[in-house]
């Protein structure tokens, strides 16, 4: 019993670093195919890692050590959340610092590495990449934290499992507008932090849209591997930790070995239609402009401040 | 006597032979090592008693009954006092080691090697002192020092001139605040012993207990630097020494802290729910305006003075929180709240003076703070460097350093009382929670920015690049300060047990410790020391077994150095980078109803056709809009009624005659 409630953490990092690029493919797939084209295997994205691992590794002469190391605070923001945020089962050694507003705190850790990585080799398009990518995080900032308020005013507590469990046994607590306002806020800050549509293109590389690929634009080979593994774990996170408060049913509340096979298949199984739709809702949505991106957050916050308001209102 | 009694003997003590000795000693380097090595010792030694105050809960008493007339002087050091004591404690060690190196070429003259420990006396004292005659005392003393300490290199920029007469006039009149205040509550009490007023303050009439509350804001707010007492704040820490700005926006802003905490719970014991709101909305104000001005300001140590005004609102937030949460019947909260202040304003005197410190081994070792003209400097001032990174990610509340454990509790406090049936509370409480996330957010881009543009890339002026780093006493300094910030954020339980006893000691709200609380909704990871530590741990390590797991690639793992990509240019300079100006560029943009940035934008054509641009100019000026909108008005006002009162000067003696004689009418009609 103890062994396999020891295995979570592994399954869930194992899941999330296999799973990340998959979703990735996914994503891409349903996109082509929506679009009328055929497009790549689903697994093309790991064929991708695998090549880029093989690769020499390339520093800029500028750079210093934090350009090095930036990937890998990146990646083990992401795993670290991996470990943390409960997609498979809510028992897990580490479920009491499994905490909203730890994970929001890690989630920026990995933000700020990489803007600090692309700033270092000097290029504009670097400082340009951070300089948007700290401003999105700067202004996503307050609706994450204030949908993480109303979902744990509602569920009375911001520890992530505590609040899974409450709405699988209590379904009727969040059972209220209040709750809905936070997730839509929740789900357009998950745009914004997983740089995708309508924020971020991530399949742009034209100087005047992009963000995320400017800043990783001087990173090559096993580098650029580490950046790309680590934003696709982010991307299955933020899916994952939406998915699981949106329905948690399906997630193990114990650790047997036949509980973590049906949690790790549903959670597979949500995370795939949340990337269908995702895709789907990038095929029908064009980008914003950069000086609109703030308008839509500010959408996203009075959402989640009204989500606040009404979860105190109408408990 | 006990520990904590013998090491503040030994830290006045010391402090004293400090001050002598920088008159004493004749050779200007040994002076400063002397005075510097005492200092420290002192600060060291006053951190040990706060330490001992913290660890036991017994306060310690002192009482000169003939040292001052009147009133004598009167000193009772109790945990919340220590709170603050411990902060200084520390910050004055790494100062005064820092100092060692830093002042002995160009600073090490007596009489300014005596005002640091002089200095750094008074600040120890001021949160210790139980009177209100010794309080006055004390709080003077540390302004008029740190006063004389901001006008130190004046005879090299005008600016700390100017400077000094905002920071001299503007502590004075939070002086004069203070002064009606005490004198409000002495005359009450019949006493001028805090516990006398203590005692007393509840039978009070409740509109001068408002009145008393409103002068301690003013008067402490403005020396906390609060939105809008702010202006003297961003000019005087810049220009002082950067050790001394380190004391300053490090420790002396938190007595202001001190004062609204020790008058507000403490002397009048709380007081209704509008003093609280009135408090978090001006907390707010401040960690808004201040983190916008520092994202929007290029100097670098004005960015740090902006950015203390930041966390100053932070502090205030929670401090109006906590008294909000004691008037709702919510003493946990309330507690949980007043200890992620007093966790934050250790936490906070640790990184912003980290901070100062290192901006100031960069102006000793590049002679810039301009950020748009540094750059580079992590190969050149490696240690200083990597200083700055660590203090930035502890001031951006990330993990695993110590400014994400206050942050932390901070907000679960402020999440978990956001569940009210008090309309008030219902509505301010969320607004805070966005204003400090908000405000988060923007600290970490201010610090991207100040790392990524000052230490990163390219140096972008010659001084840059002649860089050198900076003797080793400094790095020392700032080395202390750094492990601090590591071992607070990964041990932070060790404190907790501390803050408790300070939170007890507030009279407002006695209830137990916050690290304690635990079972009904608020269940702290960092109660237990261990799971910070995993978590830090579980950074750490990842980050090394990938860095080694790099190494083992069919590639062998070795690093090319190779020239950036170019997209067609031919070679990487330094006017190709981002600057800090322009990475802040989309902020400004968007907060620009606050900032009010004043652009300038000069294009000149070629002669031959007005298609082809020979030079675009961009001037970029972003004013403090309080200064602006308050305080010129009121300038012009005065200056303006000056002129006016000279023309009841113009040198005839019959009008002197008659003003004599209006006068002795106007007492005769008076005195009747």
């Amino acid at each position: 019993m103890n062994t396999t409630r020891a295995l979570v953490p592994i399954l869930q990092l194992l899941l999330v670093f296999v799973g990340g690029p998959l979703i990735v493919g996914v994503i891409r797939k349903v996109r082509a195919r929506l679009e009328g084209r055929v497009g790549a295997p689903i697994h093309q994205p790991l064929r991708d890692l695998r090549k880029l691992f093989a690769k020499e590794r390339i520093a800029p002469e500028h750079a210093s050590w934090v350009f090095v190391i930036a990937p890998a605070v990146l990646m083990t923001s992401a795993a670290v959340t991996a470990v943390l945020v409960p997609m498979v089962s809510t028992v897990s050694p580490f479920a009491q610092v499994s905490d909203l507003v730890t994970i929001t705190a890690l989630l920026l850790l990995g933000t700020v590495a990489l803007a600090l990585g692309a700033l270092d080799p000097g290029t504009a398009f670097g400082g340009m990449g951070a300089s948007r990518e700290m401003t999105i995080a700067a202004l996503t900032e307050p609706t994450l934290l204030l949908s993480v308020a109303a979902i744990s005013i509602l569920t009375g507590t911001t520890n992530l499992p505590g609040a899974i469990n409450e709405i699988i046994d209590r379904p009727g607590s969040v059972s209220s507008i209040g709750y809905v306002l936070a997730l839509v806020a929740l789900g357009i800050a998950t745009l914004a932090e997983s740089t995708r549509l309508p924020v971020d293109n991530p399949n742009t590389h034209l100087e005047l849209t992009m963000v995320h690929e400017a800043m990783v634009l001087e990173y090559a080979g096993p580098d650029l591997a580490l950046v790309e593994t680590g934003s696709s774990m982010r991307l299955v996170i933020f899916l994952g930790l939406l998915a699981n408060l949106l329905v948690p049913w399906g997630i193990a509340t114990g650790s047997g070995v036949a509980e973590l096979a049906v949690g790790t298949l549903t959670f597979g199984l949500k995370i795939g239609v949340l990337a269908v739709a995702l895709s789907v809702f990038e095929v029908f949505t064009a980008k914003v402009r950069l000086f609109r991106v703030p308008e839509l957050l500010a959408l996203s916050l009075v959402l989640s401040f009204l989500g606040v308001i009404t979860s105190v209102v109408h408990p | 006597m006990s520990f904590a009694e013998v090491s503040a003997t030994a830290a006045m003590v010391v402090g004293a032979v400090a001050i002598i000795a920088a008159f004493s000693i004749g050779d200007a380097r040994r002076r400063a090592l002397v005075t510097g090595v005492l200092t420290a010792l002192c600060g060291f030694s006053g951190l040990l008693a706060a330490s001992g105050v913290l660890a036991t809960g017994r306060p310690v008493h002192a009482e000169f009954p003939h040292l001052l007339p009147f009133a004598g002087l009167s000193f009772r050091l109790d945990p919340l006092g220590a709170v603050f004591v411990l902060a200084v404690g520390g910050v004055v060690t790494a100062a005064a080691v820092y100092g060692i190196g830093y002042t002995r070429d160009h600073l090490s003259g007596r009489s300014f090697q005596a005002l640091v420990p002089a200095f750094a006396l008074t600040l120890l004292l001021v949160p210790a002192a139980s009177s209100m005659g010794t309080f006055l005392v004390f709080w003077e003393l540390m302004a008029l020092t740190s006063l004389l300490l901001v006008l130190a290199e004046q005879r090299r920029s005008p600016e700390a001139r100017d400077a000094a007469m905002w920071y001299g006039v503007m502590t004075h009149l939070g002086f004069i605040a203070l002064l009606l205040m005490f004198s409000l509550l002495a005359a009450h009490s019949g006493n001028g012993s805090f516990l006398a007023i203590e005692r007393s303050s509840s039978s009070m009439d409740p509109a001068l207990r408002s009145l008393v509350f409103i002068l301690a804001v003013v008067g402490f707010g403005s020396k906390a630097g609060m939105v809008p007492l702010h202006a003297w704040l961003p000019r005087a820490h810049p220009e002082a020494p950067s050790h001394v700005s380190a004391l300053m926006s490090g420790v002396m802003v938190k007595l202001g802290v001190y004062g609204i905490v020790r008058v507000g719970f403490g002397l009048l014991g709380g007081g209704p729910s509008w003093w609280w709101v009135v408090l978090l909305v001006l907390g707010a104000a401040s960690a808004l305006f201040g983190i916008l001005q520092a994202i929007a300001s290029s100097d670098l140590k004005r960015m740090l003075a902006y950015s203390t005004t930041e966390n100053i609102g932070l502090i205030l937030i929670g401090v109006g929180a906590a008294g909000l949460f004691t008037t709702t019947g919510h003493p946990i909260l309330a507690a949980a709240a007043l200890g992620a202040v007093l966790l934050h304003v250790i936490n906070h005197a640790a990184f912003k003076a980290l901070l100062f410190l290192a901006a100031g081994s960069v102006v000793h070792g590049a002679g810039e703070r301009n950020l748009d003209r540094l750059g580079g400097l992590m190969r050149r001032m490696p240690v200083t460097g990597a200083m700055f990174a660590l203090g930035a990610v502890a001031i951006a509340a990330l993990p695993p350093l110590n400014g994400f454990a206050s942050e932390w509790l901070l907000l679960q406090s402020l999440i978990h009382g956001a569940d009210s049936q008090a309309l008030v509370v219902a509505i301010a409480v969320p607004l805070a929670i966005a204003v400090v996330a908000l405000t988060a957010g923007l600290t970490a881009a201010t610090f991207v920015k100040a790392t990524g543009t000052g230490f990163l890339a390219l140096p972008r002026s010659p001084a840059a690049e002649a860089a050198t780093e900076s003797p080793r006493s400094m790095l020392v300094g700032m080395g202390f300060l750094a492990s601090v910030c590591v071992l607070l954020g990964v041990g932070v339980g060790v404190l907790g047990a501390g803050i408790g006893r300070a939170v007890a000691a507030v009279g407002g709200v006695r209830k137990p410790a916050p690290f304690r609380v635990h079972g009904s909704t608020l269940s702290p990871p960092w109660q237990v020391v261990g799971t910070s530590m995993a978590l830090a741990a579980a950074l750490v390590l990842g980050v090394g077994v990938i860095m080694v797991l790099l190494r083992f690639l069919p590639s062998g793992g070795r690093r090319r150095r190779a020239d950036n990509w170019g997209c067609g240019r031919t070679q990487q300079t330094a006017r190709m980078e981002y600057t800090a100006s322009s990475f802040a560029e989309p902020l400004v943009r968007v907060f620009d109803d606050v900032l009010h940035p004043d652009l300038d934008i000069d294009v000149t054509h070629r002669q031959e056709s007005q298609y082809y641009v020979e030079k675009i100019r961009l001037r970029l000026g972003i004013k403090d809009a309080f200064e602006e909108r308050l305080y010129r008005p009121v300038l012009n006002g005065i200056h303006a009624w000056g002129i006016w009162a000279r023309r009841l000067q113009n040198g005839s003696v019959h009008r002197y005659l008659g003003y004599a004689f209006a006068a002795l009418i106007i007492l005769l009609v008076a005195t009747r």
